[in-house]
């Protein structure tokens, strides 16, 4: 290999490797011992629920790529009905995750995108 | 009291893993992230071995983006690492709350090692979900496979992505992108078995763009600093007053 696809690898090491992983770790040093009861351990949990939900929120009222194209409007109804359509359906992520896809697709094509 | 999922072997544990993986939402989830970021790493100019190796090394999707969209406009690599870590926060409290379910099991750390590594938003959803319905010996294995089968499917879909580059049709690449917030929207809340989970999951959504609208630096580590401390507040109070 020459240097520079060599140098390339290195990189995903040092800045992508190396920076992400310390947070994993730091974990499994600390918390290896936790309980499932600890109040520590419930409390990570429901800091790591309301990140990802509020990343989950975001992704939706700040969408990037084609989705920005899609109106904000039918984004939100889409997620809107989707959840609907899980809670109704006895908590199918399947029915809420499809529900919303079919409403998102339909809205966007009658908003102009092409298929 | 149901009884827990046994298997005839530890090897067993770990197809059923990487079974459940494929047959999970999640798969769709990875496919269509993994194939956007194939097609962004061959529009910058990397080569389809290169986001092959961080999809395994690096294991978290945010970070890859930033690697490969930041790269290339000649950052700092101080910067790009600086912003990887801070996108990777998210990892430390999820392996908290992963560890005790599996750690039981663990011979010794060198165990843990891999699922630590393996921990990423799909991995630990339903690790949540599942693992508790397992018999211990077998979650380590259960998981190691649920993670393999979601990191093959990502790799595979990144030579995809790769390859069909910038051939996506608008609203198919725009339906691609709502499988990810829609899938965790609801197996999130599917996961909601307390009412401190339900006012994490409503605070969350509430805080998240809030933050993000006022331009508040470090939005997502303040959304779950704020909202998780808040849930876990109130659900203290309320323990206290019972």
């Amino acid at each position: 290999m020459s240097g520079p696809v060599l140098w390339g690898y290195a990189v995903i090491v040092l800045v992508g490797f190396l920076p992400n992983e310390v947070w994993r770790f730091a974990a499994l040093f600390i918390a290896r011992n936790l309980d499932d009861d600890s109040q520590f351990v419930l409390l990570a949990r429901v800091i790591a629920t309301s990140l990802i939900t509020g990343v989950v929120a975001k992704l939706i009222v700040f969408s990037g790529g084609e989705l920005a194209h899609i109106p904000f409007w039918i984004r939100l109804g889409a997620a809107a009905a989707g959840f609907a359509a899980f809670a109704v359906f006895r908590r199918s992520v399947f029915a809420g995750v499809a529900t919303g896809e079919l409403l998102l697709i339909v809205g966007g094509y009658w908003s102009g995108l092409t298929p | 009291m149901t009884a827990l999922r046994e298997f005839p072997s530890p090897s067993r544990a770990l197809l059923a893993g990487m079974l459940s993986a494929w047959s999970s939402v999640f798969f769709l989830v990875l496919a269509g992230t993994y194939v956007g970021l194939g097609a962004l790493a061959h529009d910058f100019g990397f080569s389809q071995w290169w986001l092959a190796t961080t999809t395994v090394v690096v294991w978290a999707a945010p970070a890859q983006i930033l690697l490969i969209s930041a790269l290339p406009t000649g950052a700092s690599l101080f910067e790009v690492a600086l912003g990887v870590t801070l996108s990777a926060v998210r990892l430390f409290p999820m392996v908290v709350a992963l560890l005790p379910l599996i750690r039981r099991s663990a011979r010794s750390i060198r165990d843990l090692l891999l699922p630590t590594h393996f921990t990423s938003v799909s991995m630990w959803v339903e690790s949540l979900r599942l693992l508790p319905g397992i018999a211990p010996e077998y979650r380590i294995p259960f998981c190691n496979g649920l993670s393999l089968g979601y990191m093959t499917t990502a790799v595979a879909f990144g030579f995809v992505g790769f390859h069909l580059a910038a051939g996506l049709p608008p609203l198919l690449a725009g339906a691609l992108l709502f499988l990810t917030p829609m899938s965790f929207l609801t197996s999130t809340a599917r996961n909601c078995r307390q009412l401190v989970d339900v006012l994490a999951f409503a605070f969350g959504i509430v805080l998240g763009p809030l933050l993000a609208w006022y331009r508040v630096e470090l939005d997502l580590m303040w959304t779950g600093v704020i909202g998780g401390l808040a849930a876990y507040g109130i659900h203290r109070v309320r323990e206290a007053m019972s």
